[in-house]
């Protein structure tokens, strides 16, 4: 419900489609593109008719932004505008309603996890690996908030190991990679964990949680509901 | 075994594993103050992609045109269709200069190729002269990287090593002392070699020449005092044009290793007075690569092992868990092409976090290739029963609305209401180590029903004010 606040928070008419389910994004991870064909035509059929469609999680939006394409004709103008018009959270604040600070408070120290789609596929921020400077959208929108100051990580864009059933085929890799993700915060001083993707965040809380770290999970668009309470 | 059994074991050696991330995270780092450096890097990146691609359009008049001009300088070009054809050139060149000791500077091809117990089987000599290969030649293992061959033993593996095959002291480990007694050796080897065999990092279309890089010079010393020096390299080495090589060999050396050149960029333009000089052209599997539109930018590779280097799954589960001459991202493509009932695991060894793509020279769409490398092995009914079930199982609630949502609602009763060892169990992987999140009482679907009606309500009732989404 949070998305939601911070949608009227900006005036946006919204509406939640319930015919919706899944986007196919783990299906198409695993190979199985049969599978996840179903999923994507329900996908553009439901959401054809909205001016903008609106995902809080990076790797949903990658999926239809990205791999569609092997599911639909080139020419296919329905398919191709639902893919064009739907965007990230923090992309499209940022960009489609150019929203550049954010009236609120939130007096945490809040450590950046950059949602690897999100950062590498959709571009919304700097990866460390390319030398062409870009605007984080997160971060832009966090950063004038009262109170509020970040973490400085020693790998600021690794990924967090969940990767969908990486997270279960590759267990002891995927828990390694999310433990040291949590100790480069907890060595930064990190009070709140957040990111742009749930699926990065579910990993980290998991393990946050089994070994009793005192660290919040939130996702951005939690602490931006919570800054203008 | 599978690439996460064999992560598993790397794994559980966690201090070692956690210095083994760290010494390749140093590398990537190195690396990153490289480029950095370098104003043009993107577009460097960029130009040499598309040079790489300019070439594999044309590659077969790319290779005739080699062919032809380094012929005239006095080489002598060989063909080989696969390994077994590869190593029987070799050989033969060998036997007919009757050697029986050949030194090797590092080459990944005849790793490919398996060319060393070959040619020891046709009772000749072979000593790998690159430190690191060498290292790893004496301990009988693969090497666990392209670049960095010995990467994954520390310098007390090293001492215990050098004791044994070449009378170091016991426990000594000190770097300067076993690099000096190893090159002592190896001066020796070069020295009673009877011929050269050098991998190939760049051949030249239009000169008919080619290059071989190297840090430790040991390229140079074993082709230059034998009489002959044989040079095998995969036919998508080519480039068109010398003037090619300003941009690769600006960009390889720092994405390899973070220097801004290599120490040797030996450049070969025939055999020397006296001398022989061949050149083995290897397909081995790479025309089939490059018919397929899906995989064809993987022969872009000029193999500096960037990927290995950033993949945050190369790092913690090591080199010989790929069972791959080629490990990490681009290994788990070229080697399930070629094989892929045998890696099937190597391409789902991989978060698809993308860093492999951002980090690659010649911006091999990487992570991309990995995920369509996925839904290649799916039309070879590869998957495996369990992955390729629970994913029509999936695929089919999604597709009912009614379906789904109430699947979500028993899911949501039974993680509230099911003890904790029903939850947690060995059939579990996720929550060995992990919590599952809370169950919420509500799905989303229903809170923003609720939600929606509860507006609808105030809308019609307007002294009471407007309230938000709790």
């Amino acid at each position: 419900m949070a998305t939601v606040k911070v949608l009227e928070h900006f005036g946006i008419d919204h509406t939640f489609p319930a015919a919706q389910t899944c986007c196919g994004q783990p299906m198409a991870n695993s190979g199985c593109m049969l599978e996840a064909k179903p999923l994507a035509l329900r996908f553009v059929e439901i959401f054809k008719k909205y001016q903008y469609i609106v995902a809080p999680s990076g790797s949903c939006v990658a999926m239809v932004r990205n791999h569609y394409t092997s599911f639909f004709d080139k020419n296919d103008v329905e398919a191709n505008e639902v893919r064009r018009r739907t965007y990230e959270l923090s992309e499209f604040l940022t960009q489609v309603l150019k929203v550049d600070s954010f009236d609120g408070r939130f007096p945490h120290k809040v450590g950046m996890h950059q949602s690897c789609h999100g950062l590498r596929d959709l571009r919304l921020g700097p990866s460390s690996e390319v030398m062409t400077q870009r605007p984080e959208t997160v971060t832009e929108l966090l950063r004038n908030l009262d109170g509020i100051s970040f973490s400085q990580l020693q790998r600021p864009d690794e990924c967090c190991g969940f990767g969908g059933t990486f997270a279960v085929a590759e267990e002891a890799v995927s828990c390694m990679m999310g433990d040291d993700r949590i100790n480069d915060h907890l060595n930064a001083g990190t009070e709140v964990l957040t990111a742009g993707d749930m699926s990065c965040l579910m990993h980290l809380e998991g393990l946050i949680k089994r070994q009793k770290h005192n660290i919040r999970v939130m996702h951005f668009a939690e602490i931006l509901a919570e800054s203008i309470k | 075994m599978s690439h996460p059994a064999l992560a598993q074991i790397f794994v559980d050696d966690k201090p070692r594993a956690q210095w083994h991330d760290k010494a390749l995270w140093f590398v990537r780092q190195k690396r990153d103050r490289m480029a950095s450096g370098v104003p043009e890097w993107e577009d460097l990146r960029q130009h040499a992609s598309e040079i790489k691609q300019h070439t594999m359009s044309l590659l077969p008049d790319y290779l005739e045109m080699f062919e032809k001009n380094a012929t005239a300088r006095g080489v002598k070009v060989h063909w080989a269709a696969d390994a077994e054809e590869h190593n029987r050139i070799v050989t033969e060149i060998l036997q007919q200069h009757q050697v029986k000791k050949l030194v090797k500077s590092k080459s990944m091809l005849t790793e490919e190729c398996h060319l060393n117990p070959y040619l020891e089987k046709h009772g000749i000599e072979v000593v790998d002269t690159d430190l690191g290969e060498w290292i790893v030649q004496l301990r009988d293992e693969p090497p666990s990287h392209i670049v960095l061959p010995a990467i994954h033993l520390k310098k007390e593996d090293v001492g215990d090593t050098f004791h044994e095959h070449i009378g170091t002291e016991k426990g000594a480990s000190d770097p300067k002392y076993l690099t000096e007694a190893a090159r002592n050796t190896l001066r020796q080897r070069f020295c009673a070699a009877d011929a050269g065999l050098t991998g190939v990092n760049f051949a030249i279309a239009e000169t008919g020449g080619f290059v071989v890089c190297t840090n430790e010079g040991n390229a140079d010393l074993g082709v230059s005092l034998p009489k002959l020096h044989i040079a095998s390299m995969g036919i998508e080495k080519l480039l068109p044009r010398a003037s090619d090589l300003a941009v690769f060999l600006r960009l390889l050396a720092r994405s390899a290793t973070g220097q801004p050149i290599t120490t040797y960029s030996s450049h070969f333009h025939g055999p020397r007075e006296g001398s022989e000089l061949h050149v083995v052209l290897l397909d081995n599997g790479r025309s089939e690569i490059l018919k397929s539109p899906e995989f064809r930018r993987s022969l872009s590779c000029i193999r500096c092992g960037a990927c290995m280097n950033t993949c945050p799954v190369y790092r913690r589960s090591g080199g010989h868990s790929y069972e791959s001459t080629v490990p990490g991202p681009i290994g788990s493509i070229l080697t399930p092409l070629k094989d892929p009932e045998a890696h099937s695991s190597l391409p789902f060894a991989c978060s698809l976090c993308g860093s492999c793509t951002d980090v690659c020279p010649v911006k091999i769409d990487l992570h991309h290739q990995l995920f369509a490398m996925r839904s290649f092995l799916d039309r070879k009914k590869l998957l495996g029963m369990p992955k390729k079930l629970s994913m029509k199982f999936a695929s089919g609630l999604m597709s009912s609305k009614w379906v789904f949502s109430g699947a979500g609602k028993a899911a949501r009763t039974a993680l509230r209401w099911l003890p904790r060892f029903a939850v947690y169990n060995p059939l579990n992987p996720w929550g060995k180590q992990r919590d599952l999140p809370d169950a919420p009482k509500d799905s989303f679907r229903a809170q923003y029903a609720a939600y929606q009606k509860d507006q609808a309500e105030k809308k019609s009732r307007p002294s009471s004010g407007a309230g938000g989404p709790s």
